[in-house]
């Protein structure tokens, strides 16, 4: 029997992909020129200098945007002080909840618009912004406006207060995410805050900023200040901040750490990992390949608790490895506006050339460099998903944070090596375990050093679980009931 | 279609791999987040079409109602002749000579269900007679049911040796093994079932009887499209797959269809390798394709009912 059909050409079945199929993004409008937005109010920068921010996936300028000063920090942390003391610190807790519900609702309206931005100033695939970014962001305004009105509950005996005014610097690889992971628990707690955008991604903080006048939340309870590393300088050393907020990198961390030694403000470093993802030979094989995926090829491997060491037992190795090899031929890279791509652009040409870097030494040290040859755009900044195996401990794609599409691969034999081995890195973000067998997730997990660890999944937020690191990947926690307590005073 | 599919000794499937519940369903959601655009579409919904089982499975069936699908299966649509035609059409044993008679020389196959369809509750005696009967009457295909309660006791031995009993009845009929996966409920039983009944012979295997709810899923269908990658890397043999009830509109179909793609690659996408075991799914694609023909959608009173 031969079939009819199997000649005839057909687009469906002969195409790698799928017909394009971008998202409009003429449905709201990107400015020329963004300013500062300090006091409830757009103001210009008294530096008067103004930076471009570009779409990575076309190098083509999106806007300008402002580069705040010294005074102009200064001048946004007097608002906030001025917002809390006069204000927000004062109002009843279910009053500062209505507002964080507003927002959350408003983000949840204006979704598609914040998820294109977020696609066009970052190069994150809109099938993320669109379904990880936008609402998770606006599930930590929703989850953290319940808490507003019920501090002292959650801390049963004890009273509550909040801190001041926070000052927040956030990374690019979640602009949008991290600024509601930021804001929300700090208003929801009576703080007031000045909040530094990473320079390659201020759009949807900006916009938010927008979002947050439309929903008439008091002047100067969030200012927001763009720029770069001199600004967010600027903003840990500012005298006026009680609090200091931080994610990125584990360099800048420890800068923090010693530019606010001997003040009394607190402090909460979200830093780098290097995280180990184990596969167990009982393990779940065809899920497991899908979680390994998820966990190193999520963003663009721009995830700082991305499963970036594989450890797989050996008697499934090369079964696991042939799985991975054909899965990542399947991932399509490109136009990150298209809805159908898994892999968009990497945020910038610094993160591109970092990420070159150490491939190329993942190579010469003798690691194998393996990826499945997708075309790439000629414009704009790319990196195909790639994978090392035969990696030794030793090699730097093992132990630096490469924050990158690039998957290093070492085998295991028992429980036993694989805990000494990925318990062997100054980092303890997180980590991720794959068995059928439940006791053996909870000896695991157990004996793992790193503040998340999953099983079975990879990659899993929610604004109830509390995420932070171990060791140099930080201090402190975010999101649940323990990310409250960086943002209150208990008495 | 290829050569029928070798048998591989029960023995054989060893560390047949545990599923995880949530991540299979997480990954088979992923597939409905594609999407398809223009020709891509197109040519999706035409592949769909021609990978139909057309399917009537009803007690009140009549020579007339069965003739009248395979005019149906013939030609879909009366307009569009170049839209062609089902891959087969699927009856009941006592039908299978009507519908013979009316599909002489189309090139569709016909497929009967047999083996005490759909229970499978009686004497393996009996069910094999039925096989054969069918078979002689004119069906190239048979669509048989596994012994479920015996799955569920455990005795594979018995299930696996069924099954090739039955693709020995068939002769050069193709063996289609319908694992009823809403029964075995749980998505480590349906990855079993498959490699049993790949191993035992099964050309084709197929999710549901359509008689059960839940029929076909796009998980369990992913579990069973893992299980064929996987017999075809281990043993070289390829196997086909039918979802089986439970797929009327073309949005779903287009999905697993994506889903095939994305799992066994373009050498599945091909009515030899794939089907839809459906009965009223012909006229959604085909208003789709009207559609994307003419631009408007068509009232339903412009495509035939049989």
């Amino acid at each position: 029997m031969t079939s009819k059909t199997a000649n005839a050409p057909n687009a469906f079945r002969d195409s790698i992909g799928y017909a394009p199929a971008p998202e409009g993004a003429d449905h709201f409008e990107v400015k020329k020129r963004y300013q500062l937005f300090i006091g409830g109010k757009w103001t210009a920068p008294s530096t008067k200098r103004y930076f471009e921010t570009i779409n990575p996936a076309t190098e083509k300028s999106l806007a300008e945007v402002a580069e705040a000063g010294k005074a102009d920090v200064d001048r946004a942390v007097k608002a906030a002080r001025k917002a809390y003391n006069t204000v927000w610190s004062k109002m009843p807790g279910h009053e500062r909840g209505k507002y964080l519900f507003r927002i959350a609702r408003l983000l949840q309206e204006r979704a598609r618009e914040f998820a294109v931005l977020e696609t066009m100033d970052g190069g994150k695939p809109i099938r993320e912004s669109r379904d990880v970014d936008i609402p998770l962001a606006a599930a930590h305004f929703f989850y953290n406006a319940g808490w507003a009105d019920k501090l002292d509950y959650a801390f049963p005996g004890r009273k509550t207060a909040p801190v001041g005014v926070a000052g927040q610097i956030i990374p690019w690889n979640f602009p949008l995410l991290m600024a509601a992971w930021k804001i929300a628990p700090a208003l929801a707690c009576g703080n007031t805050v000045v909040l530094k955008p990473a320079e390659t991604t201020s759009l949807t903080a900006l916009h938010l900023a927008e979002l947050i006048q439309e929903a008439g939340l008091p002047e100067g309870v969030v200012n927001i200040v763009t720029g770069a590393g001199e600004t967010g300088r600027a903003l840990v050393e500012h005298p006026g901040i009680d609090k200091i907020a931080f994610t990125g990198s584990t360099e800048v961390g420890k800068l923090i750490q010693r530019s606010i030694a001997g003040t009394d403000k607190r402090y909460t470093l979200e830093l780098g990992g290097k995280a180990a993802h184990a596969i167990f030979d009982d393990a779940p094989i065809d899920q497991a390949v899908e979680g390994i995926v998820n966990g190193i090829f999520f963003n663009q491997g721009h995830v700082c608790c991305a499963g970036s060491r594989l450890f797989v037992q050996e008697g499934v190795a090369e079964q696991v490895l042939n799985k991975l090899k054909r899965r990542m031929g399947s991932l399509i890279v490109g136009d990150p506006l298209d809805k159908n791509t898994d892999i968009g652009a990497i945020n910038s040409r610094e993160q591109l050339d970092r990420i070159r870097l150490l491939t190329a030494a993942g190579k010469k040290e003798g690691a194998c460099s393996w990826d499945a040859g997708q075309t790439l755009p000629r414009k704009g900044f790319w990196f195909r998903p790639t994978l090392f195996t035969d990696c030794a401990q030793s090699h730097r794609v093992v132990q630096e944070e490469i924050f990158g599409p690039v998957l290093a691969i070492q085998t295991f034999r028992t429980p036993k090596e694989l805990v000494a081995k990925a318990n062997n890195t100054p980092y303890g973000l997180s980590g991720g375990v794959w068995t059928d067998k439940g006791s053996k997730i909870f000896q695991i997990t157990s004996e793992l050093r790193a503040g998340v660890v999953w099983a079975n999944t990879f990659n899993k937020f929610d604004p109830t679980s509390p995420f932070g690191g171990y060791k140099e990947s930080g201090v402190g926690r975010e999101g649940g009931l323990h990310g409250l307590m960086p943002y209150l005073e208990l008495r | 279609m290829a050569a029928t599919a070798a048998q591989v000794p029960l023995s054989a499937l060893r560390g047949i791999p545990t599923i995880d519940q949530v991540g299979v369903e997480e990954r088979a959601a992923r597939f409905q987040t594609r999407s398809l655009k223009r020709e891509t579409k197109v040519d999706g919904l035409l592949l769909a079409l021609s990978m139909l089982d057309l399917t009537t499975l009803s007690a009140d069936d009549t020579p007339g109602k069965v003739r009248q699908l395979c005019a149906k299966a013939k030609r879909p649509s009366p307009e569009h002749p170049e839209w062609g035609s089902v891959a087969a059409v699927c009856v009941y044993p006592n039908m299978v000579a009507t519908a013979a008679e009316a599909l002489v020389g189309s090139g569709i196959h016909l497929a009967s269900v047999a083996t005490a369809f759909p229970s499978g509750m009686s004497r393996f005696k009996e069910r094999l007679s039925e096989v054969k009967w069918a078979v002689q009457e004119g069906a190239d295909e048979i669509d048989m049911v596994i012994s479920r309660g015996a799955f569920l006791r455990g005795e594979y031995r018995r299930v696996y040796d069924e099954i090739a009993s039955v693709k020995e009845a068939c002769g050069k009929a193709h063996l289609k093994v319908i694992l009823e996966t809403g029964e075995l409920q749980t998505y480590d039983n349906v990855r079993r079932a498959s490699d049993i009944a790949m191993a035992a012979g099964g050309d084709f295997i197929k999710t549901s009887t359509g008689k059960i709810s839940p029929a076909a899923t796009l998980p369990v269908t992913l579990v069973m499209l893992e299980a064929i990658r996987d017999f075809h890397e281990t043993h070289g043999i390829r196997i086909g797959m039918k979802p089986a009830g439970g797929i009327s509109n073309s949005k779903l179909a287009l999905q697993y269809l994506v889903m095939l793609k994305e799992t066994l690659g373009p050498d599945w996408l091909d009515p030899d390798w794939f089907r839809f075991g459906a009965s009223t799914l012909a006229n959604d694609i085909l208003m789709q394709l009207e559609k994307q023909h003419s631009g408007h959608y068509q009232s339903p009173h412009y495509f035939t009912n049989d």
